[in-house]
């Protein structure tokens, strides 16, 4: 936060609102940092003389004598293989203790990748979970959320999921983190012993709300290098993209904008893709895939904020409490990888994609029979294996908990069928029928 | 050439000083360290012109230069487009050699470099206007007509055609002569500017020929025409890419120009990775070759979002003066209306709805009323069929965009959250769905003539046992499955064998992904055959299994070889299967 002799000092500030201060100077670029009165800003206007600065820790006790020092450059991340086993705040300071991190300063938020340079994501994520890798498989450079309740396991699953992808850096952007949450990632990462893979921006809940501004892009450059220049298999965890957004919303609507829907900006959909759209398989082998965590209210996905998240990632998964069997599961029903389609059934097993189609829509004749059940129905015979069938295909399989492999997911489907249904209850294209039913 | 310098910047609005005249629409450069960043001006006030910068920002100063142009934004027409990625300005994509798209790095949108196949069409003497086709060359299979520019709206004599030879396309290929004895030399570029609609053509006439596109729930139920307008409304995840390329892969149509407009860069990397190896079944060759992609991902510039439906519309119109059948589809179409919001949120306009702008409707009303069949001056046919999609904040139809469009497009496949949710697909609801072109006259004559002779009449009642079975299926939820009539159970099931086997179809099957007209015919007579039929049941229990069954054999017919011999097998299974419980009446 050192301001060098050949940068310009301005001390006029015309001025003051909530989040920003306005200073008549010259020569400032759009965007450009600026340290006003030792605080963190940024140019977010400019009108003739007059330049708008977002002051990321707000402006209580800025005067209007407050120094302000403009840097020349936009938001930077030095990058270097020293990132790895690191913890930054959202500037990309260290807070671990440890020294600076030398390296190429990038800007932060660069310019979107060529698209007709990426290739195709094609190599699947295995995590272990069924309710992802059989029914929403995951591939490199793919972008998708969990849409959570702020009371469900997000980050123990997502943690989970980090660490059997087998990426070779996983970079935590943390906004709004609880110092414990924060903590737990830290020391799960720490017990499974690959500190040295991870890096974490980390914006808590003791620190400003709009300092979270920076932590996606910090996290995203750092992908960039380790993907682009080291060609590696990154894995971006960004959580909670929520509370990123009502930052955002908290600033749009300090600069007077008109709020669209949820009092969110109308740029909203555009803000986000800038961040998601980095997720990309690269040609030469580096990959950068994020899983975000976005936390509903009362589970209402036609808020904004999951509204436009939805269109912009390649699926979703929710999590959902089956109580039949007291477990968490990954819910068949509303979670989507849009992406699977690419893997399955090509790098996993043929059957792939019949046995999970009709695996889940016996699961749903089984939440009809249910249902009927508590209406006060009598149920048919369908019903009820149906209904046995559900229990076991959620025990055995969806369980979070349960880690397996995806043939042997498929195998358990097919013995689940044959327990439960006749063959033509099935629905499967007779080729995989011979194969498989025995 | 007027110049100015930035006087403010708020986003990717900047404010001008100009000195000199400007114009509204004008394309601008924003020097910025050595790089013209383009834009377009947006507002007039006073010597203040607002530009929208189709690039980011960052870092632009007070002061910096300006260079305006003339023009207003234009896209640059001549053999060669087909078979490219452009972005959302017509700068072509794979011409750029870094991962990273450089600011105001733009690149050509035509080969200056390719020699094309010259053949003349018109004569010295010929009394000509713009849209007439003075020759032709090849263009990988299709006969790209090389026209009198659109601009050219006088009429002129042709003094000199150049024989036929191989030429580039700045080349002179004829000599015009207007009425003031002025030569014009006309060579294969033309440029238009992309926000005017193109009009060289006689006529608009009410469309009539139904556009095959292989997809039985619109082929079938709601048919869509040459020259029609559709659009795709659904929420997140209903499957509104994948229609539509299943469309842009198997639809009826001689070229089909894909605008992405502010979606996922993924699915038009599918695009680009698919179609050079995909093969067009009604050409052989590869489905690259009848494609442009006119790609504005979300992650860039907003601004040039919004120009790339526009882009992609001029070159529909410019193929279409050339006599061809074109499918225009945009992805999505939300995303444009969305960009338009932006910009009128930063010029703190009055907003309407939504923060949506005020002239919304008309806007998009507009854009859809330049699709449609045309005849040409010389007597031929051409077409733009124009589906866009429309992504409803929270997937709720009443929003600006979604009631705008319906207004203007003809045909509304709506997707339906429980359809998908249930993962039948195509997600498009049966009974919320319609295509007004059923309605049109001639449209039933063409259908009835071409498709099989009482076929209007057959989609009809389809749809009636469609609603008939949904109202059976409520009632079954409300009295119970043993206190209904046993006909409520074989009203549903009728309803649900046309849905699972008619309706929904499995995009990436490499057979039942795309049905064939004559097949759809014979596979909905069939099952109507069925429907008619009267089945003998003891008790409710057997409805389920029995028709289950029949459900089953129907989808391996499907997922068969039209009229092989596994497809056979499977249908006399099915007829032996009917005649089971049949009651011959
Ligand atoms: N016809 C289909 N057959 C099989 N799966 C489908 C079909 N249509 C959609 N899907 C499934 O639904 C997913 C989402 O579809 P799609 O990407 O087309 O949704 P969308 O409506 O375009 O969503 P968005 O508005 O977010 O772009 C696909 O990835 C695929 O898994
Ligand atoms: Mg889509």
């Amino acid at each position: 936060m050192n301001s060098t002799a050949f940068q310009k000092i301005y001390t006029k500030l015309n001025q003051i609102t909530k989040a920003t201060c306005s200073v008549k100077a010259a020569g400032v670029g759009n965007e450009e940092m600026a340290i006003v009165s030792g605080r963190y800003a940024q140019v977010v206007k400019i009108i003739g003389d007059s330049v708008t600065l977002q002051i990321f820790s707000g402006t209580e006790g800025i005067g209007t004598d407050a120094e302000v020092v403009f840097l020349g450059k936009p938001p930077v991340l030095k990058v270097s293989d020293q990132l790895a086993g690191r913890f930054f705040n959202a500037y990309g300071e260290p807070i671990d203790g440890g020294p600076e991190v030398e390296g190429e300063e990038v800007e932060i938020g660069g310019p979107s990748v060529n698209p007709v340079q990426r290739k195709q994501p094609s190599e699947l994520i295995a995590t272990g979970i069924a309710g992802i890798d059989l029914n929403n498989t995951l591939v490199t450079g793919q972008k998708i959320p969990f849409f959570a309740d702020p009371d469900q396991p997000f980050n123990q699953v997502m943690a989970t999921v980090a660490l059997r992808a087998e990426a070779d850096k996983i970079i935590l952007g943390g906004m709004g983190l609880s110092n414990d949450d924060y903590l737990y990632y830290k020391n799960t990462f720490e017990n499974a012993g690959v500190i040295d893979r991870i890096i974490s921006f980390v914006n808590t809940t003791e620190n400003p709300p709009v300092e979270r501004l920076l932590v996606p892009n910090m996290a995203l450059t750092a992908a960039e290098y380790f993907a682009l220049e080291k060609k590696e298999k990154v894995l971006v965890l960004l959580t909670d993209m929520t509370l990123y957004c009502d930052a955002l919303s908290i600033v749009s609507n300090r600069m007077d904008q008109i709020p669209s829907k949820d009092s969110m900006p109308g740029s909203l959909y555009s803000d986000l893709a800038k961040l998601y759209e980095k997720a990309a398989q690269f040609p030469d082998g580096g990959s950068i895939t994020i899983i975000a965590v976005t936390t509903l209210s009362g589970g209402d996905i036609t808020h904004a904020i999951p509204d436009n998240t939805g269109y912009i990632t390649e699926g979703q998964l929710y999590l959902r409490r089956d109580t039949d069997i007291s477990r968490v599961i990954v819910d068949p029903f509303r979670s989507l990888s849009r992406l699977k389609q690419l893997v399955i059934g090509k790098k996993t097993r043929e059957d792939h994609p019949q046995v999970m189609n009709t695996a889940i829509r016996l699961y749903a004749d089984a939440a009809n029979a249910k249902t009927k059940l508590e209406n006060g129905f009598d149920l048919s015979d369908y019903d009820e294996r149906v209904l046995k069938f559900a229990r076991e295909y959620s025990q055995a399989i969806l369980a979070i908990d349960v880690n397996i492999d995806t043939v042997n997911m498929l195998d358990t489907c097919w013995e689940l069928f044959k327990k439960h249904f006749n063959k033509h209850e099935i629905g499967i294209k007779e080729e995989f029928m011979t194969q498989y039913w025995k | 050439m007027t110049k100015g310098i930035v006087t403010g910047i708020v986003s990717n609005l900047v404010l001008i000083e100009v000195q000199g005249p400007v114009s509204q629409n004008e394309i601008c450069s924003v020097v910025h360290e050595g790089l013209p960043l383009m834009a377009e001006v947006i507002k007039v006030l006073g010597n203040t012109a607002y530009a929208q910068v189709f690039e980011s920002t960052r870092g632009i100063r007070i002061g910096t230069e300006v260079e305006f142009t003339k023009k207003m934004l234009e896209v640059s027409l001549g053999p060669g487009m087909l078979s490219k990625n452009y972005d959302g300005l017509q700068h072509d994509l794979n011409k750029m050699k870094s991962v990273f798209l450089k600011r105001g790095e733009y690149t050509e949108a035509l080969d200056y470099d390719v020699k094309w196949d010259w053949t003349p069409i018109a004569q010295p003497g010929d009394k000509v206007t713009g849209g007439d086709w003075l020759g032709e060359v090849p263009e990988n299979w299709i006969k790209h007509k090389i026209m009198v520019p659109f601009t050219m709206t006088a009429e002129y004599t042709i003094k000199s055609v150049t024989p036929a030879g191989q030429y580039t396309i700045d080349e002179t290929v004829a000599v015009l002569v207007d009425k003031a004895s002025k030569e014009h030399k006309i060579n294969m570029i033309q440029t238009w500017p992309v926000k005017l609609s193109v009009r060289a053509y006689k006529d608009k006439p009410r469309p009539s020929r139904q556009m095959e596109t292989g997809i039985r729930t619109i082929d079938t139920l709601n048919p869509i025409v040459e020259g029609g307008t559709g659009f795709i409304p659904g929420p997140f995840g209903a499957g509104k890419t994948v229609l539509q390329h299943s469309l842009s892969k198997n639809a009826e149509a001689d070229l089909i120009i894909v605008a992405a407009c502010g979606e996922r860069a993924n699915e038009v990397v599918e695009l680009f990775t698919e179609f050079p190896h995909l093969d067009d079944p009604r050409t052989g060759r590869k489905l690259m070759e009848r494609t442009i992609i006119i790609c504005n991902t979300s992650n860039m510039p907003v601004a040039a979002r919004e120009a790339s439906v526009y882009t992609a519309m001029t070159i529909a119109e410019y193929y279409r003066t050339m006599g061809l059948k074109v499918l225009l589809l945009a992805d999505s179409t939300s995303r444009w209306a969305q960009a338009l919001r932006e910009m009128s949120n930063r010029m703190e306009e009055l907003p309407g709805p939504d923060a949506f702008p005020m002239d919304l409707p008309a806007i998009i009303s507009n854009f859809y009323a330049r699709a449609g069949f045309v005849y040409l001056n010389n007597g031929n046919t051409g077409s733009i069929t124009f589906i866009g999609t429309v992504s409803p904040a929270g997937g709720n139809l009443k929003e600006p965009v979604t009631e705008s469009t319906k207004k203007a497009a003809r045909c509304f496949y709506a997707l339906s959250q429980a359809r998908a949710d249930s993962k039948r697909y195509p997600a498009v609801d049966p009974l919320d769905s319609y295509s007004k072109y059923l309605e049109y006259e001639e449209v039933q004559e063409y259908l009835n003539a071409n498709v099989s002779p009482n076929w209007v009449e057959e989609v009809l009642h389809t749809k009636d046992l469609l609603i008939r079975g949904r109202e059976a299926y409520d009632q079954i939820g409300i009295l119970g499955e043993d206190s209904v009539p046993l006909a409520y159970h074989d009203r549903y099931w009728k309803s649900e064998l046309i849905d699972r086997i008619i309706l929904q179809q499995d995009g990436f099957d490499p057979i039942d992904s795309s049905t064939p007209m004559a097949r759809q015919r014979y596979m909905l007579e069939l099952i109507l055959s069925i429907c008619d039929m009267d089945f003998d049941f003891d008790s409710f229990e057997d409805v389920m299994p029995y028709f289950t069954k029949m459900i089953n054999l129907c989808k391996q017919m499907n997922y068969a070889e039209y009229g092989s011999v596994t497809f056979k097998r499977y249908e006399s299974e099915l007829h032996t299967l009917v005649a089971e419980r049949r009651i011959s009446k």
